[in-house]
């Protein structure tokens, strides 16, 4: 009982010793707020990693591709049926984008993905990337009338205006294809005559389907160069095959936060990539943007075009002339709620023969994106750690002060009858206590902050002129946090343990202090 | 002061035993009606608060019921069960302890007459290299109910005995018994026991805990004494017993003050309801009035003695003050290490 009375009246009196803790709050604070981004980070990558790949792939390893999506979809039923939701199958090509943008070519690498609009939503979150609202409820390669949306539906109330997107769909193609036809117009009385020479640079560049002209312009080239196609492709009504966009290729973000777009729906790209055989030939063809993909990962955005898989099959010379059947690069599988991938991805990899395919869960795929967050985080929390235990060396020199002026009390309480473990207990309770009392303050500091951790960005934002987070770098408009209580649980008494720890010695030097010659301290 | 705390304790029989008060209450429970012993062992007679705003007025009033705070404070002391039990020890009852053949010890066995009992003390301490001797071959008995007063020139060891005594330190020869039982190389936490329960230790420089108020300085033994269930279980009965006890030293105005805001006579007789709290049976005193002024240090001595004479309680003190020293029943002169006898 001494012990309680004195360790509370210790902790009422001395106030420097609270001095000490300082450090352990301001640690215990800081961990939590890491963590805290942290694991709001890594888990807003993960949803939004496992939203974009399905459950489990399975791969052919050639880039030909393999015949026959329905038998092997069937074999994968039979092998793990039980588990297994929905499937599509996929063709993924390496490719070129072009695009035109104020009068200059611009190329881009991007993962050429062919997809069967139907079932790619089943296995994966590609509807909800969609910016067209009819889109996310059923995906469509027809360009729409309009209706785009003009906000980032995921952003959230921080989601800045996306007014370019307004004309966005077949309005726009109108206005493009008027623009076109004007332009042509205007080279063509600039130098009557001299067509070849101001149409031949460009012609040569691009034979240019949105180039020809809409209007009934009598234009030589058109009968030359196409002779064949009747009727005439009109870009103002028709369409080319649909394809979808990673946002991130078609715009920029502006440091504002305010996204610049490059190309629309309804403008045309052409993309460029190698037919299946070897050696692979380049094989060419115009799509009409109709939406764009954006899943804020900018890894994916920044590549992905999607493409309907029947159409890329044929160009890619995939379709076997005689069944009509086509060849699929990899079979995306969705797996029941609640089953667990990898068993999945080993009785897969059993059934069938490695050297022919591979079997990968989406955690394989980003294994070393996921590792290093995680890695990351591990390294955060050890230097933070010391941090705590750093000021556990601040504990222990403040209590050997306050045990050596207590001296004299401790030779009293044991001539009084009290134990060594009494007064060891008094001095590690005192340590708890102060423990207990620096990591709940930092406890509720650290709450606080993840709490406003966005105000207190935007306030930091303003005095330094710089944005601490950068919505142009990070495509999330917020901090993501995630407050895990273990985690904080952890944290806690991480940091009680060190106070307690710190104190073990003093209050050792305390227990073993002579009666008798603490009663003659002075 | 004197007179009054003649009065507060005048009492029929001269003897007082925490074991034979319990007996003589269970037996003659009717011969006072209104004392019965409660399950904490404390009187659960209304206490009549003193007049803690006329002191002088307080102790003639009700020398019966301080009486009897004594009594139940000193019973609370004595309900140890576990006093002396390492093998062999002497019965708990210690009436019965006094009439049973003594166990051999390897030292010549101490008379029953004695409570407290040195044979052979020595002790000397080693600064550096060098050897001091301090007490050597200390022999001193102490009656039970005897005021004894050691004096001794500063340096003479007298603290050290007395540190002895109260087992706070050890000899480097010698025994020491008390009740017949040799306590010196008890196991330490059975001598934490013993100080705690049979011993009060006041000092020169009263050694209250400056973060406490002055019941709870009075309260400090009781808490290391009990466990904390233990305590807070009985608090109230406690708290009563450290006010009574604080009223008898002339302190029930000063409950919720800290040491630094009493004088130092308050302060010495805090450090004495502190010693008393648990019933000792020995009263071991350093030096003290040596830090008081005359008037304060004679009050501080008439409490002793009335302690003495109305408790029958052991007192050892050191001074090294003759004319103190004088009020005590006996004296012995430390000299050389030695004990000498006046």
């Amino acid at each position: 009982m001494y012990k309680l009375l004195l360790c509370w009246r210790y902790l009422r009196t001395r106030y420097i010793a609270l001095a000490s803790i300082i450090s352990v709050m301001l640690g215990v604070a800081t961990m939590i707020v890491v963590n805290s981004v942290m694991s709001g980070f890594a888990t807003e990558m993960q949803n939004r990693i496992h939203g974009i790949l399905s459950d489990v792939v399975l791969e052919v390893r050639s880039l030909d591709g393999m015949a026959d999506a329905d038998w092997h979809m069937e074999q994968i039923r039979r092998v793990a049926g039980e588990a297994i939701q929905g499937m599509t199958p996929t063709v993924v090509v390496p490719a070129m984008l072009s695009f035109r943008h104020s009068d200059q070519w611009i190329t881009r690498q991007v993962q050429l993905i062919g997809i069967d609009e139907t079932t790619q939503s089943q296995v994966s979150d590609f509807g909800k990337y969609l910016q067209h609202p009819e889109n996310r409820r059923a995906m469509s390669f027809q360009l729409r009338e309009g209706g785009y949306d003009t906000r980032d539906h995921q952003g959230g109330p921080e989601a800045k205006e996306r007014p370019q997107m307004k004309r966005a769909g077949w309005e726009h193609r109108r206005l493009m294809a008027e623009v076109q036809a004007f332009n042509r117009m205007m080279a063509q009385q600039a130098s009557p005559g001299g067509a070849p020479d101001s149409a031949g640079p460009d012609g040569a560049a691009s034979p240019p389907a949105d180039e020809r002209p809409a209007t009934n312009l009598v234009d030589p080239f058109a009968a030359v160069q196409r002779p064949r196609q009747e009727p005439v492709f009109d870009p103002a009504r028709q369409q080319h095959t649909g394809a979808v966009l990673g946002i991130v290729m078609a715009s920029f973000r502006r440091p504002t936060g305010e996204d610049s777009f490059l190309i629309l729906p309804g403008d045309d790209v052409k993309l460029t990539f190698p037919t299946a055989g070897t050696p692979p030939k380049i094989a060419t063809d115009e799509f009409t943007v109709v939406d764009f993909y954006e899943c804020k990962m900018a890894e994916y955005d920044s590549s992905f075009v999607f493409v309907p898989i029947r159409k890329l099959q044929e160009l890619r010379g995939m379709i076997d002339p005689a069944t009509g059947m086509g060849m699929f690069k990899s079979i995306q599988i969705k797996l029941k709620p609640g089953v667990d991938g990898d068993a999945v991805r080993d009785k897969l990899a059993e059934a069938f023969p490695r050297s022919l395919y591979e079997v990968q869960t989406w955690r394989d795929r980003q294994g070393a994106l996921l590792a290093a967050v995680q890695m990351e985080t591990a390294i955060l929390n050890v230097l933070l750690f010391l941090i705590i235990a750093v000021s556990g060396f601040g504990i222990l020199a403040i209590f050997f002060m306050i045990v050596v002026e207590k001296t004299r009390d401790i030779g009293v309480l044991k001539s009084l009858g009290a134990s060594g473990s009494g007064i060891m207990g008094i001095f590690l309770s005192y340590g708890l206590s102060l423990g207990l009392v620096g990591s709940g303050v930092g406890l509720a500091l650290g709450l606080v902050f993840v709490d406003h951790i966005n105000d207190i960005a935007a306030v930091l934002g303003k005095i330094t002129g710089k944005p601490v987070f950068d919505p142009s770098i990070y495509y999330f408009y917020r901090i993501p946090t995630i407050k895990d209580p273990w985690t904080i649980a952890w944290i806690v008494s991480g940091a009680i343990a060190i106070a307690v720890l710190a104190s073990v010695l003093p209050a050792l030097r305390a227990a073993l202090l002579h009666p008798v010659e603490a009663l003659r301290y002075e | 002061m004197n007179d009054d705390l003649a009065r507060m304790f005048a009492r029929p029989s001269g003897t007082f035993r925490p074991s034979v008060l319990i007996r003589s209450r269970a037996a003659g429970g009717g011969s006072r009606s209104e004392p019965r012993p409660t399950e904490d062992g404390v009187s659960s007679r209304p206490h009549v608060a003193p007049d803690a705003a006329d002191p002088q007025s307080r102790p003639a009033a009700n020398s019966g019921e301080l009486e009897e705070t004594l009594h139940a404070s000193l019973r609370e002391g004595g309900d140890r069960p576990a006093r002396l039990d390492t093998p062999g020890a002497v019965p708990e009852d210690r009436t019965a302890a006094t009439s049973l053949p003594r166990t051999a010890h390897a030292m010549p066995p101490a008379s029953n007459d004695y409570q407290l009992e040195a044979v052979g003390l020595a002790k000397s301490y080693r600064k550096a290299s060098v050897e001091i001797p301090v007490l050597r071959d200390v022999h001193l008995a102490v009656r039970r109910g005897e005021f004894l007063a050691i004096v001794g020139q500063s340096g003479s060891g007298k603290s050290t005995l007395l540190h002895l005594l109260g087992t706070l330190d050890a000899p480097d020869a010698g025994s020491l018994f008390f009740e017949g039982q040799r306590i010196d190389n008890l196991p330490a936490a059975d001598r934490d026991r013993l100080r705690n329960h049979c011993f009060g230790m006041i000092f020169q420089f009263y050694h209250l805990l400056p973060e406490l108020t002055t019941l709870e300085n009075v309260l400090t033994p009781l808490m290391i004494g009990k466990s904390v269930w233990g305590f807070l279980r009985r608090r109230r009965a406690y708290r009563r017993a450290a006010e009574r006890l604080l009223a008898l030293v002339g302190l029930s105005h000063r409950l919720k003050h800290r040491p630094r805001e009493l004088s130092g006579g308050e302060m010495q007789r805090a450090a004495i309801a502190r010693a008393l709290i648990t019933g000792p049976d020995v009263l071991l005193a350093d030096e003290p009035t040596g830090n008081l002024d005359r008037a304060t240090g004679q009050e501080i001595l008439e409490l002793l003695c009335s302690l003495n004479r109305q408790e029958n309680l052991t007192i050892v003190m050191v001074t090294h003050d003759l004319a103190i020293a004088e009020r005590a029943d006996r004296m012995v002169r430390l000299v050389d290490g030695q004990i000498e006898d006046c």
